[in-house]
């Protein structure tokens, strides 16, 4: 479907071109019109696309959301940033979209592995030539509105390549901050793991208290034998819509995971699609908390094309007041991928009668020897757990948060890097009624 | 410490227990044995305050309170604990953080200050030796992947902790092999007081050969058709539970 606001978008193009990066390059040109193409011709998603069913995105209609320009990055309170970029990791920070070298911390990453922007690596004809072919072969522009807006518009982004046989000491934080009001921040992340490598990646996404828009689209290959763990923490503004998607091709033997914590922000969608290949595994995670009248919708989709394939899905959502939870899961098992071990689950805690939480587990089976299993709940807390805890002394309202957490905490618990674990409790914390949930004991 | 008084409780339209007189002085262990379906667990869930149940006349009094009165947290600090037959797994909630949050809910109920990190940890520790479970149980999440003696170690364990006066203990026994049976039964052995009473709801005698009682008191049909000390378990064992419903049926 085309909108009225989708052409503006459109129409507004040649105007910011001027800003984007990459300009000398003609394949790159070429794969910003073909972006453009893409969005002109068949515009945002609409609830009439069956991926974008439960999540209405008119939203982005009600305001136009300009091209954020570079505000340098001297608006950032650093005891602000503190709260958000970790201490003991590389981090690359963009603000507004746009790299800043100030704010990053790459001191002592080893020489082999590279992690630069997108701005600078397009101006290196070697990197060019590293991203030519590889940029957007992990994603189609048909894929949906967002991705084909973020194809033509994003302004800049990140780049981080692991060399073979390298195990990253640290990880690596990409560090998303949204300064400006009633901008539309597109970026756009390229992540390459070669072969037998070791990588903990981190994406972090956070606003300073307005209504934005934040596009941004993340490619990782990963290559034989190779093993990538991608954290994504997702604490938006409260006015802020985002929609974020994650790419993946894994090579044979490749191991990827995936732990998605999407909290913030008033609208936000998230996709995460994985492609297999032989005997590669990856195992999704994924916390959505909504509070007051967020939407939070969190696509997966699996690919296993080939044999002896694993992947283990484990989504779980809280809702409370009016807000909305959506959870799509697809895996897809190719003819060819015989001896596929696939598990699905989803499961959601209502809080309140107002919360709605949408869940459609599917699998599409072509294979003859695999096996393939999905659970979905949507429910309450259990009476039994809440009796047993006041048995224990603890009253009941306490007993309700602390069985509300700790639904939730299981998925922050899986989270192994001390303060990545530490920031996402903190914001899980901030989203719940904490009236006898003592952080100190946990 | 506990006198029931003709106790009649209904689960919906149903009399579950029909005029139940009990009488428990400090430092007692009373076994309560009868058939399935006798209202066992009933009795025992109605004294730590489930719901579910309606209690249509009768009273239960502890310490001198009215204990049907009492929602089931306030009778857990007053000193009241039940041991499930079926304690409940909950993943995301440590085993120490459920100890450390119990025991600092009952030191406030009674206007004491929060317990001390250090003391707690030695206090823990000394308890989880003396039931023979690896300190690593402490960390793990309330019961989550325990096996069945585990887990009945582990309200063996949080009783331990929490020193009550009233332990009830519900079918503690079932889903016990042999020697878990025995580190069970020791820890409750060993915290037998002058001061501390026991309810211990059972279906079968074994468990009276590790623990000793003081009565025994046979339920049948909601009400206690006999009680006497712990010889009436050894009869029961080897007349079972019929020759007294049908005494009671002829009666």
């Amino acid at each position: 479907m085309v909108t009225a606001k989708t052409n503006a978008y459109v129409d507004a193009y040649p105007e910011v071109e001027s800003l984007l990066c990459g300009k000398t390059l003609p394949w790159l040109q070429q794969l910003r019109a073909d972006a453009l193409l893409q969005l002109t011709a068949h515009g945002f998603p609409s609830f009439r696309d069956e991926e974008w069913r439960y999540t209405n995105v008119s939203a982005i209609d009600k305001k136009h959301y300009g091209v954020a320009l570079n505000a340098t990055s001297a608006a950032i309170d650093i005891n602000w940033l503190k709260n958000y970029q970790l201490a003991d990791v590389w981090s690359l920070v963009l603000v507004d979209g746009y790299f800043s070298a100030d704010l990053s911390n790459l001191e002592g990453l080893p020489d082999a592995v590279k992690a630069i922007s997108l701005s600078q690596a397009f101006q290196d004809s070697h990197y060019s030539s590293f991203l030519e072919g590889k940029l957007n072969s992990a994603v189609d522009f048909a894929e949906n509105g967002f991705v084909a807006f973020n194809g033509a518009y994003f302004v800049d982004g990140v780049l981080i390549h692991i060399p073979s046989k390298q195990i990253v000491a640290k990880p690596i934080q990409i560090l998303h901050i949204a300064t400006q009001a009633l901008t539309a921040i597109n970026t756009r992340t390229v992540i390459v793991a070669d072969e037998l490598s070791e990588t903990q990646l981190i994406e972090t996404y956070v606003g300073l208290d307005s209504a934005y828009l934040s596009v941004a689209v993340t490619e990782v290959f990963i290559g034989q034998n190779a093993d990538v763990t991608l954290h994504k923490v997702q604490v938006e503004s409260d006015n802020a819509l985002h929609f974020g998607g994650t790419y993946v091709k894994q090579a044979r033997d490749a191991r990827f995971r995936h732990d998605n914590f999407a909290l913030g922000g008033l609208l936000a969608r998230s996709d995460v699609h994985t492609d297999l290949d032989y005997a590669s595994e990856c195992e999704l995670n994924g916390l959505y908390l909504g509070v007051k009248r967020q939407h939070i919708d969190n696509h997966t989709r699996i690919n296993h094309l080939k044999p002896h394939g694993i992947s283990r899905q484990l989504y779980k959502g809280v809702l409370d007041d009016r807000a909305r939870g959506v959870f799509q899961g697809r895996v897809v098992v190719a003819e060819d991928a015989q001896k596929t071990d696939s598990q699905m689950n989803n499961r959601n805690l209502l809080l309140s009668s107002d919360a709605e939480a949408d869940t459609k587990p599917q699998l599409e089976i072509y294979a003859d020897d695999v096996k393939c299993a999905h659970g979905v709940t949507v429910g309450q807390l259990d009476e039994k757990s809440i009796f047993y805890l006041q048995s224990r002394c603890v009253d009941e309202e306490t007993a309700r948060n602390m069985l509300t957490f700790a639904f939730a905490n299981e998925m922050v618990d899986k989270v192994k890097i001390k303060s990545l674990h530490d920031l996402i409790l903190g914001q899980v914390l901030t989203r719940f009624p904490q009236e006898g949930i003592n952080k100190e004991w946990l | 410490m506990l006198s029931i008084k003709n106790l009649h409780v209904s689960v919906g339209d149903k009399p579950i227990l029909k005029g139940i007189n009990l009488e428990i002085k400090p430092g007692e262990i009373h076994a309560i044995m009868g058939p399935n379906g006798s209202g066992k667990s009933t009795l025992s869930h109605i004294l730590s305050g489930k719901s579910g149940y309606t209690v249509t006349e009768g009273s239960a009094t502890y310490q001198g309170k009215d204990l049907l009165e009492m929602p089931p947290e306030i009778r857990a600090r007053e000193g009241v604990f039940l041991a499930f037959q079926y304690p409940v797994e909950i993943p995301g909630v440590s085993n120490v953080y459920l100890l450390k949050a119990a025991l600092n809910s009952i030191r406030k109920h009674h206007a004491q200050s929060e317990v001390d990190a250090m003391d707690f940890l030695t206090l823990v520790k000394g308890k989880v030796r003396l039931l023979e479970m690896d300190e690593k149980f402490l960390y793990r999440a309330v019961n989550e992947g325990f096996s069945g003696g585990e887990k009945k170690r582990n309200e063996i364990l949080q009783m331990a902790i929490l020193e009550p006066k009233l332990c009830i203990l519900d079918e503690t026994d079932s889903g016990l092999d042999i020697d878990a049976l025995k580190i069970v039964s020791e820890g409750v052995n060993s915290l037998r007081s002058p001061d501390r009473s026991f309810v211990m709801v059972t279906h079968y005698q074994r468990l009276l050969d590790y623990i000793k009682p003081d009565f025994v008191h046979v339920l049948a049909h909601g009400q206690i058709v006999k009680s006497g000390g712990a010889e009436l378990a050894l009869e029961l064992e080897e007349k079972g539970y019929s020759w007294l419903e049908d005494a009671e049926a002829s009666a």
